[in-house]
């Protein structure tokens, strides 16, 4: 470094933390040595959060939230999407790549949520990193739920109806719950404006405090790795973790590649199929939002249908409440269960490398009981497997299974055969 | 005994071969043509004066301008004068005089905007070109509707034929099957001026042209694509190689 530039960082540093940042979290934070694929799912989300601001900073640029009608008898909102697709030049690649970007966000959450869960990286001392990253989800699904509304077609419109409709199941504060959050007594012009409003500030901005909070409590007490040992325990004589890294450039240049493999299969998805079979971009919303036409099958985005669909299993009314009720209180209890794993887990060991076949079984059920909620939600309540085996009754039961997971949890994990940990991580 | 087995093991198989028609038989079910889907210029010129002469009458594609078409090879001279009727420009809006209120009183409904038709049409029983190209190829005359038509895959349907001197009349032989289904069999009353192979062949370009509508980006957005991954496949290498480099003192 010459030393005009050694002065200005100079300057700086007597000013501000620069230096010192850079080496906490960066060329002097210390992460195990032995990440492997689950691993860059981390940084992707980070990836894909930057990918959403900024397309959606040129998207609110031309996007109108206007539910009112224009001349040709079709609603601003609407149009405005037609015209970011048609008439603003690149407009169509900024919109494919927020809207695939909705979906890809959550594909990478559920991969990184899911490496937590096989590598233990929930137990102590990683319990609020946790706590941030559930609440990041929820965020996250809260501000996918808005953003979906935008287009303003009928699965937006109707969409929204039935979850909001949900509110209204709670006792004594429902009704007036559900017309605060609309701001209306059906879907409207008022609605569209203030779930636009969270969209682009709101929610983006607790979304950002909470991301901000989830990786300073990681840097405080260091990441996991697959082996679930601590680095932080046997150190050498210059006090860094022998087992570990700089992130920086290490983790940096592993990162790196990781990202253009994602973009590839993002960008394959962004150039060569936007619509993702109706999944991304659902084909009923290509018709603009009609409140006085119902559409026969309305099916929440994919990211939400394991959760829809523990809603619509709960059937039975109870205390004299209605089974909608129970179902709103399933459906919040299944994401708010997740917060709860630091506590649930009572296995001596954290990585499932080491934990015995009791849990690996309990794991291996828990997926498949969540891809099959999630198929069945996409399907009309009716669905039968094969034109046969309804999928009503198997939805319940995987909603069992799904909560039974959690709920049995600090019995099987407790009575499971572990293999002993290592003293040092594996690596090659 | 062997026979027994042998018996209750083609039952098996055929409950299990027969159980996607029984899925099928549960829903509303729909029997679509595959649309011969064109990219050819030609193909969607023809789409494109069809749609101009019979669609837009009544159909807008409010989100389309007239001079868009200089994407699929007509000149701003040929559209001017062979698309323009009734004093529009050509950087104008394909919008439709007919107010909306209006067509709610003549046709009973309002009249779509068939902008993204293609795109609206898709479903799980096939793309929205599909369905398009079988609803065109399917109206029959039934006195029963004030329009005088019917349609197979749109039962009732507000609009009457207006491809009829095209295609034709058909007539309908409705089948019960008696478990609530039905089966319509349409044949050709009175040949219109186009024969049935021609006839499907102009439908094909129209649907063609209504694909192409639907999202005029989209064969240059392939083309992009291919760039960009063929971009992202090099910097894999390079990234890679990287990697590699950095990493060869960590054991």
């Amino acid at each position: 470094m010459t030393t005009k530039s050694q002065a200005l960082l100079n300057w700086i540093d007597e000013r501000f933390p620069l230096t010192s940042t850079w080496k906490a979290h960066l060329s002097e934070y210390y992460a195990p040595k032995n990440f492997n694929f689950w691993y860059f799912f981390g940084s992707l989300a980070l990836l894909v959060l930057v990918i959403q601001i900024v397309t959606g900073i040129f998207l609110v640029m031309h996007y109108k939230p206007d539910g009112t009608l224009n001349a040709a008898g079709i609603p601003v909102a609407f149009a405005s999407v037609e015209y970011i697709m048609r008439e603003v030049p690149g407009g169509w690649l900024i919109r494919y790549l927020h809207s695939t970007g909705a979906s890809a966000f959550f594909v990478v959450v559920y991969l990184h949520m899911f490496r937590g869960l096989l590598y233990g990286s929930y137990r102590k001392p990683r319990e609020l990193i946790w706590i941030f990253g559930t609440l990041i989800f929820l965020a996250l699904m809260a501000e996918a739920f808005m953003g979906y509304l935008l287009p303003w077609g009928q699965m937006s419109y109707w969409g929204a109806q039935v979850i909001i409709n949900l509110f209204s199941a709670i006792p004594v504060i429902g009704p007036d719950l559900s017309l605060v959050i609309r701001g209306d007594y059906v879907i409207s012009d008022a609605t569209l404006n203030r779930f636009f409003s969270f969209h682009v500030i709101a929610v983006p901005l607790v979304l950002i405090g909470l991301v901000a909070a989830h990786i300073i409590a990681l840097h405080e007490v260091g990441s996991n790795n697959p082996d679930g040992v601590e680095i932080k325990k046997k150190k050498g004589a210059d006090g860094i973790p022998l087992d570990g890294i700089p992130f920086h450039p290490y983790y940096t240049v592993k990162d790196i590649v990781g990202v253009v493999v994602f973009l590839f299969f993002f960008s394959a998805v962004v150039f060569f199929a936007p619509e993702a079979g109706g999944y991304f971009l659902e084909f009923n919303n290509f018709i603009p939002a009609d409140p006085l036409k119902t559409p026969p099958h309305i099916a929440p985005v994919w990211y939400f249908t394991p959760f829809y669909s523990i809603l619509r299993a709960v059937t039975y009314p109870l205390f004299g409440l209605d089974a909608k009720f129970w179902g709103v209180v399933a459906m919040g209890a299944s994401v708010v269960i997740i917060a709860f794993l630091p506590w649930l887990d009572r296995s001596p060991v954290k990585s499932i490398r080491y934990k015995g076949p009791v849990f690996k079984i309990a794991v291996v059920i828990f997926v498949i009981s969540f891809v099959i909620l999630g198929y069945l939600g996409v399907k009309p309540p009716e669905y039968k497997f094969f034109g046969v085996l309804p999928g009503a009754p198997i939805a319940q039961l995987c909603s069992v299974l799904y909560f039974a997971f959690f709920l049995l949890m600090p019995w099987y994990s407790k009575i499971d055969k572990c293999k002993p940990e290592p003293e040092r991580v594996n690596f090659k | 005994m062997k026979t027994r087995v042998l018996n209750l093991i083609k039952r098996a198989v055929a409950v299990v071969l027969f159980a996607p028609a029984l899925a099928l038989a549960a829903g509303a079910e729909l029997h679509l043509d595959r649309a011969p889907v064109s990219k050819d210029l030609a193909s969607l010129q023809h789409g494109a004066k069809l749609f101009v002469n019979y669609c837009l009458n009544c159909h807008g594609a409010s989100f389309m301008r007239y001079n868009q078409l200089e994407n699929i090879g007509l000149s701003e001279q040929l559209i001017r004068d062979n698309l323009l009727f009734t004093g529009e420009r050509v950087g104008d809006l394909m919008k439709v005089s007919m107010r909306p209120a209006d067509a709610k009183v003549w046709f009973g409904t309002a009249v779509p905007d068939l902008t993204l038709i293609a795109r609206q049409r898709a479903s799980e029983f096939g793309s929205g070109a599909d369905w398009l190209y079988t609803y065109l190829r399917q109206f029959y005359r039934d006195e029963s509707r004030p329009t005088g038509w019917n349609n197979v895959v749109f039962e009732n349907v507000g609009m009457p034929h207006v491809l009829w001197e095209l295609q034709g009349d058909q007539t309908a032989t409705v089948t019960d099957d008696g478990h609530g289904g039905k089966t319509v069999e349409l044949s050709l009353a009175k040949p219109g001026k186009l024969s049935a192979a021609e006839y499907d062949k102009s439908v094909a370009d129209l649907v063609s042209f209504l694909v192409w509508m639907g999202e005029p980006v989209a064969e240059k957005r392939k083309t992009i694509g291919l760039f960009v991954l063929a971009f992202l496949a090099g910097l894999f290498v390079l990234s890679y190689a990287l990697k590699k480099n950095y990493w060869k003192d960590i054991h």
